[in-house]
């Protein structure tokens, strides 16, 4: 049932960014959740890898498992959730099985996460000023003065105006984007190896959006570092990310270059995903979308996930779950008619 | 800041006249005093006399106009008893309250900040399922019940310990204290338990973890502020309810404070102290609930904020 995919080495992509190491190494990835019901799977051996200097993106449907993803590789899943199998390698070490202790020394200078939502994000009764102190202080040693100096320079660097006076107010003291702003501060403060963005402009109007995507953008090349984009937004990961990882129902159903994904789908998913996209229809013409939805997590059938959307469905769908296979350069898709797929 | 105090004392004057008004009214209900101070013995001219030279004979309405006159001039009356004023005699009883209601809440809060979160980092683990079962048993059980068993145990059986008194220095604390105690000690562990449940589930808390904060600094450096505010509106209902409640545990320890004031001027219908001690409790319940508010304002800038507008 686990499916392992190997990302084919480093260099390959067919774009000009993340052509470093791959530092970040997620292998056959599993999280299941405990509830009443029973416990089910949410992730479902989820492979992929991110490299220096490289955008990632995570793309599928709320519910598909991408956010629980994210969640399960910085080791913040909620209790009642546990990563039953696979690797999450960052730099070699493997975090999964990494000891507390040794996740907490990586969290904040090698790996680091930029949340949703901003305002609930930022803790209400601490000036923003603390709050970007801690990691400081918490990884350097650093004394109050010194980290607030840091932090002041932080807020400077993410576009934060007048940091100097700005530093001792409170979060609700700033606006929507600029809490944005301080929630990406807080996770480059230590310049980690790879950061994750868990839809870090969903919350945001569409001005904001791109303002806050640059300015990830330009951490990314000044800090050379890895960033993994969580997002349901076609438009952005066709802007931002060199490559895509789309998922469905807890399973990666393809991923490649964004370039060539997009330009030519190998998973009847992610060609509907395109079609469902306005841009391309003509005046006049219907708005096509998906038929039917995601199966809830304990109706994931144990064959093709998307044998019950899918327009190729044949026999072999509803008896057995495609591997992950190579269609073209570094670019993977889990269907058994890949070859059909067309635009 | 001082526009909100000035509005606070004067919101405050008409509870303080209601509660005077009260106290005077009840106490009188209990009798003459003369009864009380003459001997049985005593004539009816007598009787008469000791009446009218303390005014008890004036018309109810005439006593009280001639007590708030006094009390406008900071004259609160002279006590039946021992002829002193009973202003002074509130005073005096009441750092001993005091002293035992500070001694008792910081016990309390320590013991509820340390327990409650302990018990609140793993929800309806053993420990947070035994530390529930005490805190309710705590909160429930009556503190009369738990100072006669005290002495009984401490001072009787055992004797290692004063019955009452305030005479053994550090040893005659123990009791009255961990009398006070149990019971705050037990309703704000369920308080800062259950404020800590809800700020370690915060997202800030997992903000705080992404950048590598560990279990201890999680509680001190971030989820403990968050949780302060509720446990501070039950601490200090607590701590009016200790300033209260010392009636009885003062009475019992025979501890010189306001409650053993009040019970004594009550046996003794030495109204006047009475009327005095009612009146400083009641003050210092409302200097308690400036501080409280003080005390949000200082956690949380966002009470400061809305306290300007």
């Amino acid at each position: 049932m686990t499916a392992t995919y190997d990302l084919p080495d480093a260099g390959t992509g067919g774009t000009a960014a993340g052509t470093g190491s791959v530092v970040l190494d997620v292998d056959g990835l599993s999280v299941d959740i405990r509830t009443p019901q029973g416990v089910v799977r949410a992730v479902d051996g989820v492979s992929f890898g991110a490299r220096r200097g490289e955008t990632i993106a995570l793309l599928g449907e709320s519910g598909c498992g991408k956010s629980m993803t994210a969640q399960a590789i910085v080791g913040l899943l909620a209790p009642v959730a546990d990563v039953s199998a696979g690797e999450v390698r960052l730099d070699g070490t493997d975090l999964v099985t990494a000891s507390r202790k040794q996740r907490r020394a990586l969290a904040g200078p090698e790996i680091a996460i930029v949340f949703q939502d901003a305002l609930t994000a930022l803790n209400p009764v601490y000036t923003v000023g603390y709050q970007l102190a801690e990691p400081f202080r918490i990884h350097r040693g650093m004394s109050r003065k010194q980290a607030r100096t840091e932090a002041i320079a932080l807020m400077k660097r993410v576009g934060i105006p007048e940091p100097e006076s700005r530093v001792d107010n409170y979060p609700h003291q700033f606006s929507g984007g600029m809490r944005q702003r301080l929630l990406i501060a807080i996770a480059v403060a230590l310049s980690p190896t790879v950061l994750l963005a868990d839809e870090p402009t969903t919350a945001l109007d569409v001005t904001v959006q791109a303002q806050i995507m640059q300015l990830l953008t330009d951490l990314r090349s000044e800090r050379d570092m890895a960033v993994v984009l969580i997002t349901h937004d076609l438009a952005l990961v066709s802007e931002q990310a060199d490559r895509v990882v789309v998922m469905y129902a807890g399973t990666v159903v393809e991923q490649g270059p964004v370039g060539e994904v997009f330009g030519r789908p190998r998973h009847p998913y992610t060609k509907g995903l395109l079609d469902s996209v306005p841009a391309g229809a003509t005046r006049g013409s219907d708005l096509r979308s998906i038929g039917g939805s995601p199966p809830e997590l304990q109706d994931i059938p144990a064959a093709c996930v998307y044998q019950d959307r899918c327009p190729l469905v044949q026999d072999i769908c509803r008896t057995e779950r495609p591997a992950p296979r190579h269609v073209g350069t570094d670019h993977a898709s889990a269907c058994h008619f890949s070859e059909e797929v067309s635009r | 800041m001082l526009t909100f105090l000035r509005k606070r004392a004067l919101t405050s004057l008409l509870p303080l006249l209601l509660v005077l008004l009260g106290v005077f009214v009840l106490a009188r209900l209990t009798g003459n005093p003369a009864s009380l101070y003459l001997p049985e013995s005593a004539t009816p001219a007598q009787r008469a006399a000791f009446t009218e030279r303390n005014g008890f004979d004036d018309p109810i309405w005439r006593q009280l106009l001639d007590y708030l006159g006094g009390v406008l001039q900071f004259d609160f009356g002279t006590s039946l008893r021992t002829g002193e004023a009973a202003s002074t005699m509130a005073l005096r009883a009441f750092p001993a309250t005091l002293q035992l209601a500070a001694a008792t809440m910081i016990i309390a809060i320590v013991l509820a900040v340390v327990i409650g979160s302990w018990a609140a980092y793993r929800p309806n683990s053993i420990a947070d399922r035994i530390s529930s079962f005490l805190s309710m048993t705590a909160a429930s059980v009556p503190d009369f019940w738990i100072a006669i068993m005290g002495i009984y145990l401490f001072a009787v059986v055992l004797g290692v310990l004063p019955t009452s008194g305030t005479n053994a220095g550090a040893l005659s604390w123990i009791l009255p204290v961990a009398t006070l105690a149990i019971r705050p000690v037990g309703v704000l562990t369920q308080v800062v338990r259950g404020a800590m449940v809800s700020a370690l589930s915060a997202p800030y808390v997992r903000l705080a973890r992404s950048t590598g904060a560990g279990d201890v600094r999680v509680v001190t450096h971030q989820a403990l502020r968050n949780a302060a505010a509720p446990a501070l509106t039950v601490a200090g209902d607590l701590t009016v309810g200790l300033v209260n409640g010392a009636v009885v545990v003062e009475t019992i320890f025979g501890w010189p404070g306001i409650g053993k004031l009040m019970i004594d001027s009550i046996v003794g219908r030495d109204f006047a102290v009475l009327q005095a001690a009612v009146l400083l409790t009641a003050i210092s319940i409302f200097v308690l609930n400036v501080l409280i508010d003080l005390g949000y304002a200082l956690l949380d800038a966002r009470v400061r904020e809305k306290a300007k507008a």
